[in-house]
C-alpha cells in the first residue's frame, strides 16, 4: 500500500508525463497534511484513517467510484462539513503545519477556497460576484484591479471585460463556472478545492477549465475531485484512489495510471467496476 | 485580513444572530401574552351562568351569553352547509374533470374571493340577502361566513385529491370502476384526512369573524328562533361589550374572548397535529 | 379522458352527471365572485355619479349635509398601515431570518407552529387586548414618554387619550407579523443551498452569508410577503375599529384619534340613513376591495418570482 505518512515529503519522480522510473529527487513540500482522519455522519462512519498530503503548487486528484467518500474528504479540507449538524471528525488537518480544526473557521475558509460541482454565482453582477470575497475580507488594493486579475487568471477576462456590470446569470454554464473560479481566486487562497467542477459542463467548457487548472497550479495549490479518470490523468500531478472511505493508493499520477500497485486500483482504472 | 477585523466581523455576526433570535422571541411571545391576559381577566368570569343565561337588560350586572354561543353554533353550521359543498365538489371538479383553462379561472376566482376583506364580504351579503328580504337574519350571516369558507375548502380539496397516488386510481379503473365510482370510493377516502383538516381550519377561521356579521346577522339580546331573524354571536358580543361603558360587560367580554380563542386554538391544534400527521397543512 | 365508451354508457354510470354537478359547483365560485364585484359597483352608483373623483380628495364627511369625502379614511388607513409596517417588517423579517437560517430545524418548526397559531387569533380578540391593555399603556406610559422626549416633532404632539393612529398601528403590527414571518421564512428556505455554501466557502461569517447573499437572493419574495401583509392590514376591521378613536379628521399627530376605511364601514353601515350615505359606504368598500386586489396580485407575482428563481438558477 502506498501512501504518505504525515509530515514527510514524498519522493517523486518527474511529473511531466513520462512513465516513472523511481529516481529520488528533491522532496516536495506539503501544503496540507491530513493525518488519522476519521469522519462520521451521526453513527455512520464515512472515512477511515485517511493519511495523505496535498503537495504545494501541484494538482492532487481524488478519484474513486460513487460513494467512496472523495467529496466528503475534499469538504473537510475547508471545514465545509460543519454545515451539516450531524458530522463528526477525528484527526488532524494541517495547513502550513497548523491544524485548521483549531483555528477560526472563517479565517480557514479565506485561505482554502472551493469551487462547487454546479456553478453557483450570486444574483449580482459579474463584478460584484468577484468583489464579494475581497470586500468582506477587507483586502487592500483597488477592487477593479483585483477583479481584472482574477478574471485573467480564470481565462474569462477577454470574454466579459466590457460587461462587468451585467448579471452573472447571463453567462453560459462554462463561463459561470470560470466566474466561480475567478471568484474563489479573488481572495488569493493558498489552496483551491474543486469538487467535480466540470461534471455539469459540456466538453468544450470542460477542456477550457482543464487547461486553466494546469496553469493555475503556479498560483495556488489545487485539489480536485473527479469521477472522470482521464481528466485526472490529464490534469493532476498526484492521484489518490479511494474506495469505501479508505485510500487504497496514493502516488504520482503517471505511476498510478500505468503501473498501479494495488489490484483494486487497476480494476477501477481499467473500468472493471465503478 | 487583520485579526482585529476578523474579531469585529465575528462579533457582528453573533450580535445580529442574537437580535434576530430576539425578534423571533418577541413575535412568538405575543401569543402567550394574549393567552395570559385572556386567562387572567376572563378566567374567573367563566361560570355556569355564562354558558346558560341570556344577557341581562342594559345596565344590570350578571347574565350570560347563552344565545350568542348558540347563535354562533347555528351560524357555523349553516355556513358549512353552504360553503363546504361548493368548495368540496368544486375541488373535485378541478382535480378530476377539468382542463387547464377552466381550472385556472376557477382557481383565480377562489384566490380573489379569499383576499376580499371580510367587511366587504359583509357588504356583499347585505346587498344580496338582507336587502331583498328587508331584514337581518341568521341566513345572511351564514351566507357571508360560508363565502369565506369556500376558497380554503376548494383549494385544499383539489390539492389533496391530486396528491392521491396515481396507482390507486389506476387500480380501481382497471377493475372496471367508472370515474365517479373511483372518486367516491377510492380517491376521496384516501384524501379525506387532509380535506377534513382544511375544513376544520376554515371553520376555525370564520368562527372568529366579526365584521361580516355586523350587518348581516346583526345581533340579538334574546333567543333566535328559526333562521330568518337576527341572531347574537360570540364575536359580535365581544365587540359590543368591549366598547361599552359598563365594567360588568367588560368582564363578560374577557370571558367570551377566552372561550372563543380557546375554541379556535383547540381546533387549530387538533387539525394541525392530530389530523394532519405527515400532510402539509395549508396556511390561512 | 373518459375513454371511448359511448355517451349513454357514461351517462348510465354517472360520470357525466358527476362531471356536470361538480362543474356547476365550481362555476358557482366564479359566478359568486363576479356577482360580488357587480354588487359593489352597482350599489355605489350614487356617490360615484355625484362626487366622482372628488370623493377621494374631499375631507368632509357630513351625513347631515349629504357631503361625503373619503380623504380622512384613506389618510387613516394609510397612516396606521405605515406605522404597522414600520414595526412589523423589521421584526418579522428578523424573525424569519432566524427561523430559516439560524435556528435548528426542530426549534424553527416549533416556533413556526406558534406563529401559525398567532395568525389564527381573530381580529376582535386583538381588539379586546387593544382596548384594555394597549390603550391604557399608550395613555399612561408610551405617549407621555414620547411626548417628553420627541414632542417637538409634529407626529408626536400630545395629548393622548390612548386611542389613535399609533395604537391602531401597534395592534395592526402584531396582527400582520405572522404573515410576514411565514411567507419570508418559506421564501428564505427555498434559496438553494449552494448559494449559502458559496458564500461560506469564501470566508463569510454566518451573518454575512445570510445578509449579503441569501436575503438578497430572496429579496423579491420578501417584498411579496410585505405586500401580502399590507393587503391584510388594509382589510383589518375590528381591532382597528376598537382602538382608532373613530374621528373622521386628518391630524398630523400619531396620538390623535382618527378613522380608517374599514372602521367607518363597520361603525356606520347600520346607522346610515338615506341611499347616498349607505352607498358612500359601499363606495368605500369598493375602494378597499380594489386596493387589496392589487396588493394581493402583486404579492403573488413577487413570491412566485423568487421561488421560481431558486429552481431556475443552474448552469
Amino acid at each position: 500500500m502506498s501512501s504518505s505518512r504525515p509530515g514527510i515529503s514524498v519522493n517523486i519522480a518527474s511529473t511531466t508525463g513520462a512513465p516513472t522510473s523511481r529516481e529520488p529527487s528533491a522532496p516536495l513540500p506539503m501544503r496540507m497534511t491530513i493525518s488519522k482522519l476519521n469522519f462520521f455522519y451521526g453513527a455512520k462512519q464515512i472515512l477511515f484513517d485517511i493519511n495523505m498530503g496535498i503537495a504545494d503548487k501541484r494538482v492532487t486528484a481524488l478519484i474513486g467510484p460513487s460513494g467512496c467518500g472523495k467529496s466528503t474528504l475534499l469538504r473537510t479540507l475547508n471545514r465545509m462539513h460543519e454545515t451539516v449538524n450531524s458530522s463528526r471528525l477525528e484527526g488532524e488537518i494541517l495547513l502550513d503545519n497548523q491544524n485548521i480544526l483549531a483555528q477560526d473557521v472563517t479565517a480557514v475558509r479565506s485561505r482554502v477556497g472551493m469551487v462547487f460541482q454546479r456553478p453557483n454565482p450570486f444574483p449580482k453582477s459579474i463584478f460584484d460576484n468577484i468583489a464579494y470575497g475581497p470586500r468582506i475580507n477587507g483586502m487592500k488594493g483597488a477592487l477593479s484591479e483585483i477583479v481584472e486579475k482574477s478574471l485573467r487568471h480564470a481565462a474569462l477576462w477577454e470574454e466579459v471585460k466590457d460587461q462587468l456590470h451585467k448579471s452573472a446569470y447571463e453567462l453560459s454554464g462554462g463561463q459561470q463556472q470560470r466566474l466561480c473560479i475567478a471568484r474563489a481566486l479573488a481572495v488569493e487562497p493558498e489552496v483551491l478545492l474543486l469538487d467535480e467542477p466540470c461534471s455539469a459542463l459540456d466538453p468544450i467548457s470542460t477542456a477550457k477549465i482543464e487547461e486553466l487548472l494546469v496553469e493555475l497550479k503556479n498560483l495556488t495549490t489545487i485539489a480536485i475531485v473527479t469521477h472522470n479518470m482521464q481528466q485526472a490523468a490529464r490534469v493532476s500531478d498526484f492521484t489518490a484512489f479511494l474506495l469505501t472511505g479508505q485510500i487504497i493508493e496514493f502516488s504520482p499520477t503517471p505511476h498510478l495510471f500505468t503501473t498501479p500497485s494495488d489490484p483494486r486500483t487497476e480494476a477501477y482504472i481499467t473500468g472493471r467496476f465503478g | 485580513m487583520t485579526d482585529a477585523r476578523l474579531q469585529w466581523r465575528k462579533f457582528v455576526s453573533n450580535f445580529m444572530l442574537t437580535m434576530t433570535g430576539l425578534c423571533a422571541l418577541v413575535s412568538v411571545s405575543a401569543l402567550f401574552f394574549i393567552l395570559g391576559y385572556l386567562l387572567f381577566n376572563g378566567g374567573t368570569s367563566i361560570n355556569w351562568a355564562f354558558f346558560t343565561q341570556l344577557p341581562k337588560p342594559v345596565g344590570e350586572t350578571g347574565g350570560g351569553m347563552a344565545n350568542a354561543i348558540v347563535g354562533s353554533g347555528k351560524l357555523l353550521l349553516a355556513a358549512s352547509a353552504f360553503g363546504v359543498p361548493i368548495g368540496f365538489l368544486g375541488g373535485i371538479y378541478l382535480a378530476e374533470f377539468s382542463g387547464g383553462f377552466v381550472a385556472a379561472i376557477v382557481r383565480y376566482a377562489a384566490d380573489l374571493l379569499n383576499g376580499v376583506p371580510s367587511i366587504v364580504i359583509g357588504i356583499f351579503a347585505y346587498s344580496v340577502v338582507v336587502l331583498p328580504f328587508k331584514h337581518f337574519s341568521t341566513l345572511a350571516g351564514a351566507f357571508a361566513l360560508g363565502l369565506m369558507m369556500i376558497p380554503i375548502t376548494l383549494r385544499s380539496t383539489e390539492e389533496f385529491l391530486k396528491a392521491v397516488p396515481s396507482n390507486l386510481r389506476e387500480g380501481a379503473m382497471a377493475l372496471g370502476a367508472s370515474k365517479s365510482k373511483t372518486i367516491s370510493t377510492v380517491i376521496v377516502p384516501a384524501a379525506y384526512r387532509g380535506i377534513l383538516t382544511a375544513i376544520l381550519l376554515a371553520l376555525a377561521r370564520v368562527a372568529g369573524e366579526t365584521a361580516p356579521l355586523l350587518f348581516t346577522a346583526f345581533g340579538n339580546r334574546f333567543w333566535t328562533n328559526g333562521w330568518t331573524t337576527p341572531t347574537a354571536s360570540l364575536p359580535v358580543m365581544i365587540f359590543t361589550y368591549a366598547v361599552s361603558p359598563y365594567d360588568d360587560w367588560h368582564r363578560q367580554a374577557w370571558a367570551a374572548g377566552l372561550v372563543l380563542l380557546g375554541l379556535i386554538l383547540i381546533i387549530n391544534i387538533l387539525a394541525r397535529t392530530i389530523l394532519s400527521r405527515g400532510i402539509a397543512v395549508p396556511r390561512s | 379522458m373518459t375513454g371511448s365508451r359511448s355517451f349513454l354508457a357514461r351517462l348510465r354510470e354517472g360520470d357525466e352527471i358527476a362531471r356536470l354537478v361538480t362543474f356547476l359547483f365550481a362555476a358557482s365560485v366564479v359566478l359568486i365572485t363576479i356577482l360580488l364585484v357587480y354588487e359593489l359597483w352597482v350599489n355605489s352608483a350614487l356617490p360615484r355619479h355625484k362626487f366622482g373623483f372628488h370623493f377621494f380628495v374631499t375631507s368632509v364627511w357630513d351625513p347631515i349635509l349629504d357631503q361625503f369625502g373619503a380623504l380622512p379614511f384613506i389618510y387613516g388607513t394609510v397612516v396606521t398601515s405605515a406605522v404597522a409596517l414600520l414595526i412589523a417588517v423589521p421584526l418579522g423579517i428578523g424573525a424569519a431570518i432566524f427561523l430559516a437560517e439560524l435556528a435548528p430545524p426542530r426549534i424553527s418548526d416549533t416556533l413556526q407552529f406558534f406563529i401559525d397559531l398567532l395568525a389564527a387569533v381573530p381580529s376582535v380578540i386583538y381588539g379586546l387586548l387593544g382596548v384594555f391593555i394597549i390603550v391604557p399603556l399608550m395613555r399612561t406610559v408610551i405617549a407621555p414618554t414620547l411626548i417628553k422626549t420627541l414632542g417637538f416633532l409634529p407626529i408626536f404632539r400630545g395629548p393622548s387619550y390612548g386611542v389613535g393612529f399609533f395604537t391602531a398601528g401597534i395592534v395592526m403590527a402584531i396582527m400582520v407579523i405572522p404573515y410576514i414571518i411565514s411567507v419570508s421564512r418559506e421564501v428564505l428556505l427555498s434559496v438553494p443551498r449552494d448559494q449559502r455554501e458559496a458564500a461560506l466557502a469564501l470566508g463569510s461569517t454566518r451573518w454575512e452569508s445570510t445578509w449579503k447573499v441569501v436575503v438578497p437572493f430572496a429579496k423579491t419574495g420578501i417584498m411579496g410577503s410585505i405586500f401580502l401583509a399590507m393587503a391584510r392590514a388594509l382589510g383589518e376591521t375590528m381591532a382597528v375599529t376598537m382602538v382608532i378613536g373613530n374621528s373622521p379628521k386628518i391630524a398630523a399627530s400619531l396620538f390623535a384619534p382618527g378613522y380608517s376605511i374599514a372602521a367607518v364601514i363597520a361603525n356606520e353601515f347600520t346607522e346610515a340613513t338615506g341611499d347616498l350615505y349607505l352607498q358612500s359606504l359601499v363606495y368605500l368598500g369598493l375602494v378597499l376591495f380594489l386596493l387589496t386586489f392589487l396588493l394581493n396580485g402583486m404579492a403573488r407575482l413577487l413570491i412566485l418570482a423568487t421561488t421560481q428563481k431558486g429552481s431556475k438558477v443552474t448552469a
